[in-house]
């Protein structure tokens, strides 16, 4: 069998040539397909659709690294506060007979626009600002 | 004579109406002479009292020695500025100082002056504590008022500098119930204070300066400060450990307590010296407090066993998830939503550790499963982010791989060519 | 194949003038001698800028410029677009190899003296385009809107405020206001994507037809040869897959470092926040960072950072002049004066750059 020298070199060369090609366009085409997630989630988060949000209740959404309780009062207005207590970072959660949002883990309290009313916390919840769009509720980092 | 008769008349009126000023001057100053001589007098010989402070609450409301201790503060001449006739005191009787205090504390009419909303009940609190009812039988070694608030260096509880001030306040209480040769005669250990600082309580306050944190007066109460009894004892911890407390007081446990009339709360968790509640506490093993009363067999040894089963899986998987999630952060790959629900399992985590005090192994068990399906999810996309980590590398090698047999060859060619020219 | 390649260069060569191209292809030779490596520098140089040019495009496709959005495009493209993270620390990784490249060639050159005259001119576009380099890495530096990046604009947009009269107002003008904000970053992205490649292209097609027009400098060595005894290979196709093999090892060397180097993502940049501790420029400009900080607060009746400022304008611009410079030859001097000169520099840029990171 003689490997004729030239034609393994050239074949060596289209191998490892294409080889490269593929190395270098296959990356490239991959990028330019557009991601699931089609935008970066900027200063605001999409959090469902209003007529789908029973009033006098809550959920938690993440915003970018933070947790975001948002609730929706008895008269339809929507409130989004960060959901880390303030004293030690547990999650809050909303009590809806009291309408105030209470910490479990050593029962403190704040009211609906944050202000740290009674128990351990130290600060304020960070209040976030809510839209309604077409029904979608989106919700703003403030500032 | 006529004349002269009315200028004396227009002298005399004159006269008298400026004595008539004066006298009016003199009667403000009756109330608030321009300077206080007890304080002046004092001041000049150097003989203020050792804890005076010019920054006192009393002094900034602008209360003379006189107030408390009476005396005529207009005279600069002792005898009369210290007559009894003037009403001056002196230093109160030990036995004597909360009526001393209670003159003005325990009337509102005179506190509203100063404070609208101020309580006027501490005398009335103090004489039910163990300090009061022992001062009354004439016991000159408990706490009375200045004890802990100090004489004349007062300021309010919420003033950092304050003797009372919630992160001083062990210090304060510390002062005497440190002292083993005072605690003898009553029998009280002296080891609360170095217990308390030790205990996640006392580092939160004193360590961590968390005013959230419980001072000794927090559980044992201010003036009407007594041992928590045995009923209390878990609306004590209660107040903020509001979950545990009203699941513990639903079980049939809280009941069985009270009939063998144990301390509730403090009965696993310790007083002074709590610590941070641990795992190994619950179940069978060596540290647990279940088996201080249960045996093996019965009802309760059964359902701790399976409440720390479930408590332990779902632990060790939060750790697993959380090992994977550190691997992420330190591949510099995305760690994001991996985050949220490694945040969401630790939520469960915690309460289901709380769900403990209902004794409830299905309760704990549900909360705890929720908890194990989030570090699944958690330990799942962290598992992926490193596959991509490690595919990205296979990739570069391929790729590498390829571009090296490319310039091998193309090496080799320009070298014939080369070989070829000459 | 190749009947097909020659149908096609047929049917052009009977529509259009493809001789200049032939007589570049068949007539174009390289000097090869001990120093012909040094050839190489350039065309690794103009290897990394078309690779700054095409990695630079993709990101363009997800980058948004604003405070707002900067940084957490920036992250999108790192997390979540397909190869993102790979085109991005391409990016980044071959702007710092550029520059390097660029140091490289331009030193290489001045040793050879290639710059003599007829080549004046292409050192002196040159210059020109390694200054536009440096802009080009400054500008983009600011992009991600990470801390790091707005305080070295921050630092570096105030020695500019230094220079004396217009110093003020370009600083202005630089930051599109008084403080680094997001003013700053859309001035900087204009800059970055539009002014500074299209000025810059229009140097560096002179500075490429020039070479071309000219011909390699072959140094004085090779030149007093005999004329049998001058070795020179073809450019094409010789030189060209010598130069081809070079540029995929360095391409390969560049995606290992974007692999395992990555540049990182940083914190989000806070307008008006306090600068954290151990704030430096990159390390192109650590040298002049370096000195002006070693610098003392007053030189007689200037300010230290004036002074420094206007030694590195006025030295760069007398390099810039370097072909115009005539230096007598002293016969009995191993090292020629010139030379020693640019050692003298060579030293004093890699000492001081080293300090910076040592101190």
């Amino acid at each position: 069998m003689l490997l004729d020298r030239r034609k393994f070199l050239n074949t060596l060369l289209g191998l490892g040539g294409i080889g490269g090609i593929l190395s270098v366009f296959y990356p490239i085409f991959s990028f330019l397909i557009p991601p699931k997630t089609t935008e970066p989630k900027v200063n605001s988060v999409k959090a469902g659709l209003n007529a789908e949000f029973p009033p006098n209740s809550s959920k938690i959404i993440k915003f970018g690294r933070t947790p975001v309780i948002l609730i929706k009062t008895e008269d339809n207005q929507y409130k989004a506060l960060s959901a880390s207590c303030t004293h030690l970072d547990c999650i809050v959660q909303y009590k809806n007979d009291t309408k105030q949002i209470w910490c479990a883990c050593h029962n403190g309290t704040y009211d609906l626009n944050g202000r740290n009313i009674s128990g351990p916390p130290p600060r304020p919840l960070e209040v976030y600002d809510v839209k309604v769009i077409k029904d979608e509720i989106v919700i703003t980092k403030v500032g | 004579m006529g004349k002269r008769f009315y200028y004396f008349l227009l002298f005399a009126i004159s006269v008298s109406f400026l004595f008539g000023f004066a006298s009016t001057e003199n009667k403000k100053t009756d109330k608030n002479p321009k300077v206080d001589q007890c304080y002046a007098c004092h001041k000049e010989i150097e003989n203020l009292p050792k804890d005076f402070l010019e920054i006192d609450v009393h002094r900034h409301a602008n209360l003379m020695c006189s107030s408390c201790h009476g005396g005529d503060p207009n005279s600069s001449d002792q005898e009369i500025a210290m007559s009894p006739s003037k009403g001056f005191i002196g230093v109160p009787k030990r036995k004597d100082i909360p009526k001393f205090c209670g003159k003005c504390h325990s009337n509102i009419d005179f506190m509203r002056v100063y404070q609208p909303r101020i309580a006027t009940d501490q005398v009335s609190q103090y004489y039910t504590s163990v300090h009061g009812k022992k001062l009354l039988t004439g016991d000159e070694n408990v706490a009375e008022c200045s004890s802990c608030h100090t004489a004349h260096s007062i300021l309010p509880a919420k003033d950092p500098r304050s003797s009372v001030y919630a992160l001083n306040v062990p210090n304060t209480c510390n002062k005497c119930h440190g002292n083993s040769t005072l605690m003898k005669k009553y029998n009280i250990p002296v080891n609360q204070f170095e217990e308390y600082s030790k205990s996640v309580h006392g580092i939160a306050l004193l360590k961590n300066k968390d005013l959230g944190a419980p001072a000794c007066n927090n559980c044992h109460g201010n003036h009407g400060a007594t041992p928590p009894g045995v009923a209390s004892v878990s609306h004590v911890c209660g107040t903020c450990h509001i979950s545990n407390m009203e699941y513990f007081n639903a079980t049939r446990m809280s009941k069985a307590f009270e009939e063998q009339d144990f301390h509730g709360c403090e009965q696993c968790h310790g007083n002074h010296g709590v610590q941070k509640p641990n795992d190994e506490m619950i179940g069978v093993g060596k540290e647990s407090k279940c088996i201080d009363c249960h045996t093996n067999g019965d009802e309760g040894y059964t359902v701790s066993k399976k409440i720390y089963s479930s408590l332990i899986q779902l632990k060790n998987k939060y750790d697993t998830a959380n090992a994977k999630y550190l691997e992420v952060k330190q591949k510099g790959m995305n760690d994001v939503e991996i985050g949220f629900q490694l945040q969401d399992a630790k939520q469960a985590l915690i309460q289901s550790r709380t769900l403990i005090h209902t004794f409830d192994s299905t309760k704990v068990g549900t909360k705890a499963k929720e908890g194990v399906d989030f570090s699944n999810k958690a330990s799942f996309l962290a598992q992926k982010e490193i596959d991509e980590y490690y595919t990205r590398r296979n990739g570069f090698a391929v790729a590498t791989l390829a571009f090296l047999v490319f310039v091998i060859a193309l090496y080799f060619k320009i070298k014939d060519k080369g070989k070829k020219v000459s | 194949m190749k009947n097909f390649g020659n149908k096609i260069i047929s049917w052009i060569d009977e529509r259009y003038d493809l001789s200049p191209i032939r007589n570049l292809l068949d007539h174009k030779k390289v000097p090869s001698h001990r120093h012909s490596v040094w050839y190489y520098m350039g065309g690794v140089t103009l290897f990394l800028f078309i690779v700054q040019l095409l990695t630079g495009i993709l990101l363009l496709l997800y980058y948004r410029p604003g405070e707002d959005s900067a940084y957490e495009s920036v992250r999108f493209i790192v997390t979540e677009v397909k190869f993102g993270w790979l085109i991005r620390n391409v990016h980044s990784w071959s702007a710092n190899l550029l520059v390097f490249f660029a140091f490289v060639h331009m030193f290489s050159v001045f040793f050879s003296k290639a710059y003599k005259k007829p080549r004046e001119l292409t050192w002196v576009t040159g210059f020109i385009i390694l200054i536009f380099t440096l802009a080009f890495g400054f500008s983009g530096y600011l992009l991600p809107w990470n801390e790091l990046a707005f305080f070295a604009t921050k630092v570096g947009t105030d020695i500019v405020g230094v220079i004396p009269i217009i110093g003020g107002p370009l600083k202005i003008f630089l930051r599109g206001g008084e403080d680094v904000t997001g003013a700053t970053l859309s001035r900087f992205f204009g800059i970055h994507v539009a002014i500074l490649p299209a000025i810059f292209t229009v140097f560096l097609v002179f500075h490429l037809l020039f070479i071309q027009q000219q011909g390699m400098h072959e140094p004085d060595e090779f030149k007093n040869l005999p004329e049998e005894k001058k070795k020179y290979i073809s450019f094409f196709p010789d030189f060209a897959l010598k130069d081809l093999l070079l540029w995929v090892v360095v391409f390969n060397i560049l995606i290992f470092l974007a692999l395992y180097f990555p540049w990182e993502l940083g914190n989000k940049a806070q307008a008006f926040a306090s600068a954290p501790e151990g704030i430096r420029p990159e390390w192109y400009f650590m040298f002049m960072f370096q000195t002006l900080k070693l610098l003392p607060a007053h030189v007689l009746f200037l300010e230290g950072e004036l002074l420094g400022v206007l030694f590195f304008g006025v030295a760069g611009f007398v390099w810039m002049l370097v072909p115009y410079i005539k230096v007598k030859h002293r016969p009995n001097w191993k090292i020629q004066p010139l030379t020693l000169a640019g050692i003298l520099i060579v030293l004093f840029i890699v000492i001081m750059t080293i300090v910076g990171y040592l101190l």
